[in-house]
């Protein structure tokens, strides 16, 4: 059984004019425990949509969402959405360690236990010696690491990610690649990362689904077959990664 | 900010220019029965029986202020919280709102009085009244600019509505709610003072006017000088509590300017 499943999953808008524009239309597809699965596509294409749908904080016009067979009419408990606006998703008012803590409240756990989950979670983010800096202190990058231990410190079954390094600089954006492969090596999260950089779906995924723009709708699948653990000299200099690369550009520049 | 910190040399120097006037006209005009020189209030600040009286009136106008005040904050933060939460609940109330709002607290003193007699319930009561609506109209403001990110990340992890409102909507709003308390500081004063002038025992506005019915403008003034000090004080004690209670956003604010 699946631990994530979505069934032929619609969401329409009403139009001004009355008529409804349809943002998704039928997708479908599922993922097993502790796969790291990316969904790559254009701008503006309903990626953040879909999210919102799976992490049951919009409803769907249609079709259905399940996470351990159990069907998404709210946000599920065992799974966390991580916002591409990290700097309008964290919160202002409790520090680095304190934003981490709230994902452990948020399970019910506090006191000094908690505290030193936290702790390990900054650790594991590369954020040792924060913990007492505002958000506002840190860089983008750095934000976007406090946004993603304060959503494992709620140890979710599922983490979706929407366009988490989308705004970070290069650099940055590739160490943040890496160490969320570390981090997903050592927790065994299942990943759902939704990304518009078809290099970074491939670098990091098991499986790309290709997804096109309005109606946004799945129109291939690509497995990645590249060796793990990936690094982002070798791996990108891989020939399947060119090829995967440019399979993936062609099916979308095709599907326009 | 840093203007602020700095004395003000010219500003004093003013100040000080219009008492020596004041003194000097009121000596010169033999109107002390009126005006008396800023001296005589001094001098009748200091002297041991009006003390002591003043002290005991000053505490009497604190114990309501606080009491007014510290209400108004707990229900207007709890309504607006909710008003601004709920769009049921603002177009609900909207109306009363408008209505009341504009209308001078004052006028509610008389209300105040056939209701709940003459005493400190009804002191407290207006003081409530009118403190509560700057906190309320900043906090329903501040919920509902609330980023929708904010409370959809509350979501994701679980939060039900209550716990949505306490642990993201309030801390989010704090600067705006910070601003309305900041607002209805001066005005729970007035409306201490004032309701103590129209139907109290005791109390600073209570000593301002019947000093001045009694024919003792001096001590009048050295009431005043009083009540004066007061507002200065707790305004000078709100921003010390706020630049405390906001550290975390004054560094937001220097960044932006920067």
């Amino acid at each position: 059984m699946p631990l994530l499943e979505v069934d032929a999953l619609c969401k329409s808008y009403d139009g001004s004019a009355g008529a409804a524009t349809l943002a998704i239309e039928n997708i479908s597809f599922s993922i097993e425990r502790s796969e790291f699965v990316a969904l790559v596509g254009p701008s503006g294409c309903g990626k953040t949509t879909l999210l919102m749908c799976i992490a049951g904080l919009v409803a769907p016009s249609g079709g259905r969402v399940a996470v351990k067979a159990k069907q998404v009419d709210r946000p599920p408990p065992d799974l966390v959405l991580v916002f591409q606006e990290y700097n309008r998703s964290l919160f202002a008012w409790r520090t680095v360690l304190g934003n981490v803590l709230f994902g452990l409240e948020a399970k019910g756990r506090s006191g000094k236990p908690a505290e030193e989950r936290a702790r390990r979670l900054l650790g594991l983010v590369g954020l040792e010696g924060f913990e007492r800096h505002y958000p506002w202190q840190l860089s983008g990058g750095m934000q976007q690491r406090v946004a993603i231990a304060r959503a494992l410190a709620y140890e979710p079954e599922v983490l979706l990610m929407d366009e988490p390094f989308g705004s970070v600089d290069a650099m940055t954006r590739l160490e943040l690649e890496d160490a969320l492969l570390g981090i997903w090596k050592e927790l065994g999260t299942t990943i759902l990362l939704v990304t518009h950089d078809i290099e970074e779906a491939i670098y990091l995924s098991d499986r790309v689904h290709v997804l096109a723009r309005r109606p946004s709708r799945v129109v291939e699948t690509v497995a990645v077959p590249l060796a793990r653990p990936r690094n982002q000299v070798g791996t990108r200099a891989e020939p399947g990664f060119m090829e995967l690369r440019n399979r993936i550009y062609r099916r979308i520049a095709d599907a326009g | 900010m840093r203007a602020e910190r700095r004395f003000n040399v010219s500003g004093v120097g003013l100040f000080a220019a219009l008492l020596l006037l004041w003194e000097i006209y009121s000596r010169a005009a033999g109107i002390q029965d009126y005006l008396p020189p800023p001296s005589a209030a001094l001098k009748a600040l200091v002297e041991p029986s009006v003390a002591r009286a003043l002290l005991g009136h000053l505490a009497g106008t604190l114990g309501r202020f606080a009491g007014g005040y510290f209400l108004a904050a707990a229900l207007a933060v709890g309504a607006g919280v909710v008003l601004g939460y709920s769009r049921f609940a603002y177009s609900v109330s909207e109306v009363i709102i408008e209505l009341l709002r504009p209308m001078p607290s004052v006028a509610i003193i008389p209300v105040a009085i056939l209701c709940l007699g003459i005493g400190d319930a009804m002191m407290i009561a207006v003081t409530v009244y009118a403190a509560a609506w700057p906190i309320l109209l900043n906090t329903i403001d501040g919920v509902r600019n609330l980023d929708r990110t904010l409370i959809d990340t509350g979501r994701t992890f679980g939060l039900g509505r209550l716990k949505i409102l306490w642990q993201v909507a309030l801390p989010a709003a704090a600067p705006y709610i910070a601003t309305g308390l900041r607002v209805s500081l001066p005005i729970a004063l007035i409306l201490v003072t004032t309701s103590e002038m129209v139907a109290g025992a005791d109390g600073l506005g209570y000593f301002i006017l019947d000093e001045e019915r009694s024919l003792r403008p001096a001590n009048m003034y050295a009431g005043i000088v009083v009540v004066a000090l007061l507002g200065y004080a707790l305004n000078r004690l709100f921003l010390l509590v706020e630049a405390r209670a906001l550290a975390w956003k004054r560094g937001l604010q220097t960044r932006g300017e920067a």
